[in-house]
């Protein structure tokens, strides 16, 4: 019992700085992979000493990104506009982290593994209720940008915490039906369950992977996803052209860093929630607990130990892949305008997300799928 | 659920609850409600009620008392400083405050005094369970109130759309115009 309990809190720990550790690779994503795709130098000073270039290695502007602008941020001033709700203020950047940071808990990102005669499940809590607690905490991200934009006394802040509410609120129902599609596709709340369903291959060949069965959710979940994060095309809340920063005006310093951060941890979420959901998890194609077996019928043997830790490293793998193509996505298409957005949200992807629920029951109970 | 958690929840929601009623920012009222709805939530997981209680968060916590705050927001609520009303009322509100807390210390402790867990049966309140129930032995209440809720929504929907008093006026004035014009 001891002994699961430290296992679980260092697993916790583990998934939060994975997921942090992805927002950092977002942010310097955001400084440098944005340069590169808008044909830019982007940041490329602080080179200290110059030894990187005298050693003829290229200027990837890591200490800009990753040491000089992180400082800057946590040295400024903690600025409290006059008339704003000092309590609030305070708390509202954080009461949006910390949902983003507890949902990371219910992610597995691998197999059990078996380490001295102890076999451990690679999920810091394994819930049997996972998906509804995923949707509880997703739906509590509201409150901190709602009220740091209620509490900084600034009607660019308000507006922007407005169009946030609605917004998030909006997109939370499409990316629920989506879900719900996925629930009863695997017949099961357990994301752990979830992943290990999406083993074996049809036809001999092809993984059993979400996407395949339910590709239309997949699309679902990664537009709502991203409209959830708050990032272009869905950026409005901060449209920096109309409402400057939007919720974010009136903080600085270690406060805004931490709703930046709120963002980049959303993104990563919802990659992990997309490999998790659509694509496999940490299932690699063809591998089984005792090793690959190759279409071709050649067969491969691998210690169990090495199979977890493959898993561990096959989910990474794929969330990074899916995070730069969420950053991709980011720097490639224009923001919404607000008329656009609601009626994407509720005439394109709510009725879409009911249908694809509706057509889901209809083959389960036609392939005698139901209980 | 361990007691000392049950406790820690039990008195979380309590004073949550207090907070409520006697703050005087309503969304500070509002952040108190979200504190106590979510205690309660977590004690209804730790009952054994998960579905309940995930679905307390989601839906109250999490999609309500948002629209409440809109509410709060739209209507532009002043923070009430200095307390308003009038002292007989006050008189006769503690009044029955100590009415009911001495009918809650005669009438209902003493016989329920002992805290005991309750019994369930295997898979009580996990979804399988409950969606059973919810869709065999209660579907016709749960369809009738789904048309309920419809209803609710198609009516609000009717009122918002009714044309304003405003509206009526420059479209009589589009009229006269274009009759004077004709």
């Amino acid at each position: 019992m001891t002994i699961e309990l430290v296992v679980g809190a260092i697993e916790a720990i583990l998934m939060v700085l994975i997921g942090l550790h992805l927002s950092i690779f977002l942010l310097y994503f955001e400084r440098k992979g944005s340069a590169l795709i808008q044909d830019r130098v982007g940041a490329n000073r602080a080179n200290i000493t110059g030894i990187g270039q005298k050693l003829g290695m290229p200027n990837l502007g890591i200490i800009n990104t990753l040491v000089a602008d992180p400082v800057k941020l946590f040295t400024k001033e903690d600025f409290v506009p006059e008339g704003a709700d000092h309590f609030i203020h305070g708390l509202a950047p954080f009461l949006a982290l910390f949902p983003v940071l507890i949902t990371f808990a219910v992610i597995p990102f691998g197999d059990t593994i078996t380490i001295a005669g102890h076999t451990f499940n690679l999920q810091a809590a394994g819930l049997n209720a996972a998906a509804l607690y995923l949707l509880a905490t997703i739906g509590m991200g509201v409150y901190g940008v709602a009220l740091g934009g209620w509490a900084s006394n600034n009607r660019w802040a308000l507006l922007g915490g407005i169009r946030a509410t609605a917004q998030m609120i909006s997109y939370e129902i499409a990316m629920g039906l989506a879900l719900v599609a996925v629930i009863m596709t695997y017949g099961t709340l357990d994301l752990q369950a979830m992943v290990r369903s999406q083993g074996g291959v049809w036809f001999g060949f092809l993984p059993r992977w979400g996407i395949l069965v339910q590709p239309l959710a997949f699309i679902l979940f990664l537009t709502a996803g991203v409209a959830e994060s708050k990032r272009i095309p869905f950026d409005l809340p901060e449209g920096e052209s109309e409402l400057i920063l939007g919720y974010m005006v009136e903080y600085s310093g270690g406060k805004q860093a931490a709703f930046m951060f709120t963002d980049f941890a959303e993104q990563a979420l919802t990659a992990m929630l997309l490999v998790t959901f659509f694509l496999g998890g940490w299932q690699i194609p063809w591998l089984y607990r005792d090793g690959f077996h190759f279409p071709g019928g050649h067969f491969l043997a691998i210690a169990p130990l090495a199979v977890s830790i493959l898993g561990v490293i096959a989910f990474l793998i794929k969330v990074v892949i899916l995070c730069a193509f969420l950053g991709l996505v980011r720097w490639s298409l224009p923001r919404f305008r607000y008329d656009q957005l609601m009626r994407l949200g509720w005439k394109g992807l709510v009725p879409l997300g009911l249908a694809n629920v509706l057509v889901t029951a209809f083959i389960i109970v036609a392939t005698g799928g139901a209980h | 659920m361990p007691p000392i958690l049950f406790w820690f929840l039990a008195t979380l929601s309590v004073v949550s609850a207090l907070g409520v009623v006697l703050q005087r920012n309503p969304v500070h009222c509002l952040l108190a409600l979200v504190l106590t709805l979510l205690a309660i939530a977590v004690l209804f997981i730790g009952q054994g009620a998960v579905v309940v209680g995930f679905l307390q968060a989601i839906v109250y916590a999490g999609a309500i008392m948002v629209l409440f705050l809109f509410v709060i927001w739209l209507l532009n609520l002043p923070v009430v400083t200095g307390s308003t009303g009038r002292l007989a009322a006050k008189l006769l509100g503690a009044v029955g405050v100590a009415a009911l807390l001495a009918e809650l210390e005669v009438f209902w402790v003493p016989s329920h005094l002992q805290v005991k867990a309750a019994q369930h049966a295997a898979g009580y309140g996990a979804i399988d369970a409950l969606s059973q129930t919810l869709f065999s032995e209660y579907l016709i209440a749960f369809e009738v109130t789904s048309v309920l809720l419809l209803v609710a929504v198609v009516g609000a929907v009717a009122l918002a759309r009714r044309t304003t008093d405003a509206e009526v006026q420059s479209q009589a004035g589009n009229s006269s115009r274009t009759e004077k014009a004709a």
